[in-house]
């Protein structure tokens, strides 16, 4: 800033120096501001939650963190009900997941080929992946309820005494297990699989039609190309699209909350929402919720990791 | 291998009709060429007799049948693309046993291994049976993909400017094997291009199509001899044949707008017309009866084109050789008088 102080008076070379060096200035002036709003809101919560993970402490008691070691670790691994979560948790991801991939696919084969309207009907499948988790939730929760919902009647059911309570977990009355965690799939299916059917068309608008073309003359049947042309040459974007869908599957939160709260019971209590209810609800054990979010964090990157080697082995090999 | 028939085959697409009324046919065992710039139809004349398109007129026969209602499986055709269209997960030998391991054909394992095997021989590519086709060159995957082709028997070879996207160098060399494979071969074979080169040094015989209409069918030396029309007359040769207008007057031809003039042949030439000198039937000679100035040269190494002013006309003449002719030079030269071609105004030949 001194420079400026004598600007009027600069010789060509001065003031080329002097615009390089401004240039300079303005990338500082550009990258600055992101890299202090990250650090102060990124980086900082990840290192500080990471030290408080190792400490007894509640956000809202008058005490100081008291560095305790890994006995918040210790404590989550050995905690019988928190492996109940994750095993929920991995059910739930496994199937929605599972789901999501094979709706997504099977209706990006649907609208690939054009057709009067085939832009219209895939704008329309993609409207649910816009609306919010939260008022997705809540939808689905009127649409599910047993008395006045649509979920039912479209069913069949009429008579809330003899028809399923999803989110009840409950049919006519008797306890299904595991049924509420169903309905929740189901509506995370509904709201992602457009998702999928996105990326998956992309895949296949991208294969040259003279594949099909020569397979054709080739006599392949129509099974043999879509094992041998179609599912390889997808494959790579496919398996971003369950990359993504898998971490958002470990860290789904808002849906749930949204329509079930973790209940009945803790039947649809994901390892998500029960960190939640640690962190924030009732008991407010910060260290340990810190904790257990870092063990999330390093089966999601584990996950992640497993699925990126298979994809680079893929790509390495085509 | 079979005697592959169309008879005035029609195809539109939205706003535009591809091909007018195409009619010729592929001998048994002939290299038969569709010769015509980007456009003509020539790829989509191709597409019709695998099946891959429908025509809206006209039919198709092999061996006398028609095959209009086939599918491209039942039509039993090769088809080599321009883009090699090799399939990208599978290794070349894969690639190449794709067409046999068809449930319609159901060979044994160790029959397809031994044709596949031949065929690798032929085209030598048996040093990349095992790669992953990704990785091959693209003259490695457009031997694949003719590969791909000849492993089987197929009525007809249908190849689809095979060549083209390959350098010139590796163009060459994959012509002449092509060559020599379809005569020892003895298949009958469809080959599309819009190099004249390609289609006078393979071609059996060559159709020069343009704009969906077929313009000549005949030998090459036909095509280049006697085109049917200045297109066709422009479309084979380099450099191009010097096309001039001209005039008959007492017996005698004027080039016009040049001091150009010669006894006229025993034709009967309409008073206007264009003429047509092939550059190496203007021939540079001390005591020749024309003269122009040399005004560019164009050293080649085995021969020379010479641009000679004449007038308000520049020829083309094609020589042998290096030439010591400078530019500025008063060149004299002769017209091969029998080898000349004239059109009508309508561009047709007259005989």
């Amino acid at each position: 800033m001194s420079v400026q102080a004598n600007a009027p008076r600069l010789s060509s070379q001065e003031r080329a120096r002097r615009r390089y060096l401004t240039d300079r200035a303005i990338v500082n002036l550009f990258i600055w501001p992101t890299l202090i709003l990250l650090i102060a809101i990124n980086l900082f919560p990840l290192f500080y939650s990471l030290y408080l993970g190792f400490t007894d402490y509640s956000a809202i008691a008058r005490q100081v963190p008291v560095w305790v070691g890994f006995k918040n670790f210790s404590d989550i691994l050995n905690d019988q009900q928190m492996w109940k979560y994750f095993a929920t948790t991995g059910k739930y991801a496994l199937a929605s997941v599972g789901l999501q991939t094979l709706l997504g696919f099977a209706l990006a084969m649907l609208v690939r080929e054009k057709f009067r309207g085939s832009g219209l009907l895939t704008t329309l499948i993609l409207i649910p992946m816009m609306i919010s988790p939260v008022v997705v939730g809540l939808f689905w929760k009127l649409m599910y309820n047993p008395t006045f919902g649509f979920f039912n009647y479209l069913l069949g059911f009429t008579n809330p005494s003899t028809g399923p309570d999803m989110l009840a977990s409950r049919f006519a009355g008797k306890v299904v297990p595991n049924l509420a965690l169903w309905a929740v799939v189901l509506v995370d299916v509904w709201m992602w699989s457009p998702f999928v059917m996105l990326l998956v068309l992309s895949g296949l608008k991208a294969i040259p039609d003279y594949l099909y073309e020569a397979a054709a003359i080739d006599r392949a049947s129509s099974w043999f190309q879509f094992w041998r042309i179609t599912l390889p040459q997808v494959a790579p974007l496919l398996l971003i699209a369950v990359l993504f869908r898998t971490i958002e599957a470990f860290k789904a939160f808002d849906l749930v909350m949204g329509m079930t709260g973790g209940g009945p019971g803790d039947q649809t209590e994901l390892i998500a929402v029960n960190l939640y209810r640690q962190a924030f609800l009732g008991q407010w054990r910060t260290g340990r919720a810190s904790a257990l979010a870092y063990i999330v964090l390093i089966i999601i990157i584990a996950v992640s990791n497993l699925y990126i080697r298979y994809l680079n082995k893929m790509r390495g090999e085509s | 291998m079979s005697h592959v028939e169309l008879s005035n085959i029609v195809k539109r697409f939205p706003g535009v009709t591809a091909l007018k009324g195409i009619s010729f046919d592929v001998r048994d065992g002939e290299f038969f060429v569709l010769l015509g710039p980007t456009g003509a139809g020539k790829t989509t004349t191709l597409r019709i007799i695998a099946g891959l398109t429908k025509q809206d007129e006209g039919t198709i026969r092999f061996d006398g049948e028609s095959v209009d209602a086939l599918t491209p499986a039942e039509r039993d055709t090769a088809f080599v693309f321009q883009q090699y269209s090799l399939y990208p997960t599978m290794t070349v030998f894969d690639n190449l046993a794709f067409p046999l391991r068809a449930p319609s054909r159901r060979l044994p394992e160790d029959e397809i291994r031994k044709r596949v095997e031949v065929t690798a021989e032929k085209l030598r590519i048996s040093h990349l049976l095992d790669r992953k086709t990704a990785h091959l060159s693209g003259g490695e995957m457009q031997r694949v993909s003719i590969g791909r082709a000849i492993v089987r028997e197929p009525r007809i070879f249908l190849m689809d400017e095979p060549l083209s996207n390959l350098d010139a160098k590796l163009r060459e060399a994959l012509r002449v094997e092509l060559q020599h494979l379809q005569k020892v071969e003895g298949s009958t074979t469809l080959f599309v291009t819009h190099d004249q080169i390609e289609a006078l040094t393979m071609a059996d015989r060559i159709a020069v199509l343009d704009l969906g209409r077929i313009r000549q069918i005949g030998t090459p030396e036909d095509i280049y001899d006697r085109p049917a029309d200045t297109f066709v007359a422009q479309l084979v040769g380099t450099p191009r044949i010097n096309l001039f207008p001209a005039r008959r007057e007492n017996n005698h031809l004027y080039i016009e707008g040049s001091e150009l003039h010669l006894p006229a042949p025993t034709l009967d030439l309409p008073e206007r017309f264009t003429l047509g000198i092939r550059p190496e039937d203007i021939t540079p000679s001390p005591d020749g009866a024309f003269a122009g100035t040399l005004q560019i040269t164009e050293p080649l190494g085995v021969e020379t084109i010479l641009h000679i002013r004449s007038g308000e006309r520049t020829l083309q003449s094609l020589i042998p050789g290096m030439t010591d002719l400078r530019i500025g030079d008063t060149v004299r030269f002769d017209l091969v008088q029998d080898r000349l071609h004239c059109f009508d105004l309508d561009g047709k030949r007259i005989n």
